[in-house]
């Protein structure tokens, strides 16, 4: 693991995205899914998306530029970030390797394909939570039930879901992947 | 011997058919909301009016058509609870936050065939006076929602969809709204709460007492994963298939794998109580002469429906049977369904917060060799003091469940394990410097 002091997940002035900025047609489609609503407030996880998808995980600007955008407190949208498993305080790896550890998958294999991919990127099988690969091209973790259950074990990579994963296929997905090239 | 009995995925998995609303067309699709949009409205003798909404509801009342949750609650019944005179807005939500472990059934509707679901959403919305209506989806169904979002595109377009549907004086429009990874979503009230932008920590609700209704129709995707030859979705007509058949025939599960025997089948999803095997039932049926019997049924003979599961003490729940085999560590399946409850625990109440983690605690210490035999008693005495009305909602059920049923059911295998491990620790202090060697006078 990392030297980096020890990380809680608060935001810190570290986290701060300097550069922060929504271009147009991000703020067209936030507009958009407003308008989905009879409330503003109800749009919040929506945009909480929009900006993942756009900024790789939610800063703290982005958290306080919804909070004004939807006339909410700060916190409002900040106690979600940390209360749904899928957003990110801090960026995550190019590659986002979500192994399914519950039971189906589990009876299926799945504790094995999570050491592989630690292995074969130099991640400690063991150890809590996500852990991002160095050059920060890749992040494995174990998440619960991704409702694939008949074709144990089964993974996501980003938003593509892999079933039937075994140590062969495992390989390829890590290949593609690094075959991609750079944003 | 049953068969799958396919109508929801009827076409889904033909070859050939696709997501996109010209094959749905082509199928037959959205023929039946042009029809319920046509219903007119009769005038009855005493001078009411019976409009084409209330007419579809009628009719869903009496079609006895049952929800596919774990309480099979009667569709027209829930649809007479709405509060029609207030003047405020009805909504209509889609619950498409599949995440029970063990269920992967709505998948397969969404991925395969998106505007079966839309088309439906759009009678029940009509019947109901619903303008405005939302799909709840997980967050990790982001295909899923995409594939939604085309196929709500395709039906505006069609003119299924947005103002004066099909010519008539109904609007309607529907949105997809992303979870974004907590199990407690799929709770009714919590998903409103997400919706609404909040944290998911569900409401408190009137008690609901389900009508015993006795009939079961319709047909109900079970899903079966574990240990089985052929884990996969099957369609089946409710109540025809038994749990056995389900698991063994060819058309199903197709049986255990060479040299395995049965050791457990958790039901309903992972929070159902598990069954073990070889387990007898007293339950009571009608026999041929018309009367209410009590009969002995074994396990694999047990009509999957709703009412019989739950008369042998578990339930039927979101349909998804795992299959554990005698290669399954009791043990760990247990800790990692408590592992999954633990994490999933909204922690809005005291007793399941906490109950959920420390049943997890103590079962990763059995799992790690750190375990007492004292353990499965004390995990029996968490999981009995976090249900029964100590929580909001029914995750306090759903997270003692399996503890409950497991550490009853398997106690041997909980006990064994904590006293190895007691005897192990013993061992391993009487190493080198056992207390024997100590000099006498200190």
């Amino acid at each position: 693991m990392s030297d980096a002091p020890l990380d809680h997940g608060i935001p810190n002035p570290l986290r701060e995205q300097p550069d922060f900025a929504i271009p147009a047609p991000l703020e067209a489609e936030i507009n958009e899914l407003i308008t989905h609503y009879p409330q503003k407030r109800s749009a919040s996880l929506m945009l909480l998306h929009a900006m993942q998808e756009h900024f790789g995980h939610v800063s703290r600007q982005a958290v306080e530029w919804i909070a004004a955008k939807l006339e909410l407190q700060p916190i409002n949208v900040y106690e979600l970030v940390t209360f749904y498993p899928m957003f990110h305080l801090k960026p995550v790896g190019k590659h986002h390797l979500k192994v399914c550890r519950t039971l189906s998958c589990a009876l299926g294999g799945s504790h094995k394909l999570h050491e592989h991919f630690c292995r074969k990127l130099g991640l400690d099988p063991h150890a809590h939570g996500a852990q991002t690969t160095k050059d920060g091209q890749f992040t494995v973790e174990f998440v619960e039930c991704l409702a694939s259950c008949g074709t144990a074990p089964v993974m996501m990579c980003n938003d593509t879901f892999h079933e039937g994963v075994s140590e062969k296929k495992a390989d390829e997905i890590l290949k593609q992947c690094q075959q991609q090239p750079s944003p | 011997m049953p068969q799958e009995y396919r109508q929801i995925l009827k076409y889904a998995d033909e070859p050939g058919y696709t997501p996109d609303i010209e094959c749905y067309l082509r199928h037959g699709g959205y023929d039946i909301l042009r029809k319920a949009l046509a219903i007119p409205p009769r005038n009855l003798a005493d001078g009411r009016i019976v409009t084409g909404p209330d007419h579809l509801r009628q009719e869903v009342m009496t079609s006895g058509l049952r929800g596919r949750g774990g309480a099979g609650f009667s569709c027209g019944l829930k649809w007479s609870f709405v509060d029609r005179k207030s003047g405020k807005p009805i909504y209509l939500i889609c619950n498409a936050d599949e995440s029970e472990p063990g269920t992967f059934k709505d998948k397969q509707i969404i991925y395969k065939d998106p505007h079966q679901l839309i088309e439906g959403m759009a009678i029940a919305c009509y019947a109901n006076d619903v303008h405005l209506a939302y799909i709840y989806i997980r967050g990790e169904f982001a295909e899923g929602a995409k594939i939604l979002n085309r196929a709500l595109k395709e039906a505006r377009a069609r003119d299924f969809l947005g103002e004066n549907i099909l010519g008539s004086d109904y609007d309607l429009e529907i949105h997809v709204h992303r979870g974004a990874g907590a199990y407690i979503c799929g709770e009714e009230t919590g998903l409103i709460e997400s919706l609404e932008g909040k944290r998911a920590y569900p409401r408190i609700k009137p008690p609901y007492f389900p009508a015993v209704l006795g009939n079961n129709t319709g047909t109900r995707i079970v899903s079966i994963s574990g240990h089985v030859r052929k884990p996969g979705y099957y369609e089946v007509e409710v109540g025809k298939a038994t749990l056995g058949e389900l698991i063994n025939d060819p058309a199903f599960g197709g049986g255990l794998r060479e040299g395995r025997k049965l050791k457990a089948i958790i039901p309903g999803g992972s929070s159902a109580k598990v069954f073990k095997a070889g387990e007898k039932f007293k339950i009571k049926r009608r026999g041929p002469d018309g009367k209410d019997a009590e009969q002995e049924i074994e396990l694999l003979n047990l009509p999957y429906d709703f009412d019989s599961l739950i008369a042998a003490g578990s339930m039927s729940g979101s349909g998804g049977i795992i299959v554990l085999d005698d290669s399954t560590d009791i043990v760990e399946a247990l800790a990692n369904i408590s592992e999954f409850y633990a994490h999933e625990s909204c922690g809005q109440c005291t007793p399941c917060r906490e109950g959920s983690l420390w049943m997890s605690k103590a079962l990763q210490r059995l799992t790690h060799g750190e375990g007492r035999e004292a353990d499965a008693d004390y995990l029996m005495k968490i999981a009995d003091n976090i249900p029964g009305g100590r929580t909001v909602c029914a995750f306090g059920e759903a997270c003692s469940w399996p503890v409950q049923s497991f550490v009853a059911k398997f106690k041997d295998e909980f006990v064994a394990r904590g006293a190895a491990d007691e005897e192990n620790r013993t061992r391993r202090n009487a190493g080198p410097t056992a207390v024997g060697k100590l000099p006498a006078s200190s």
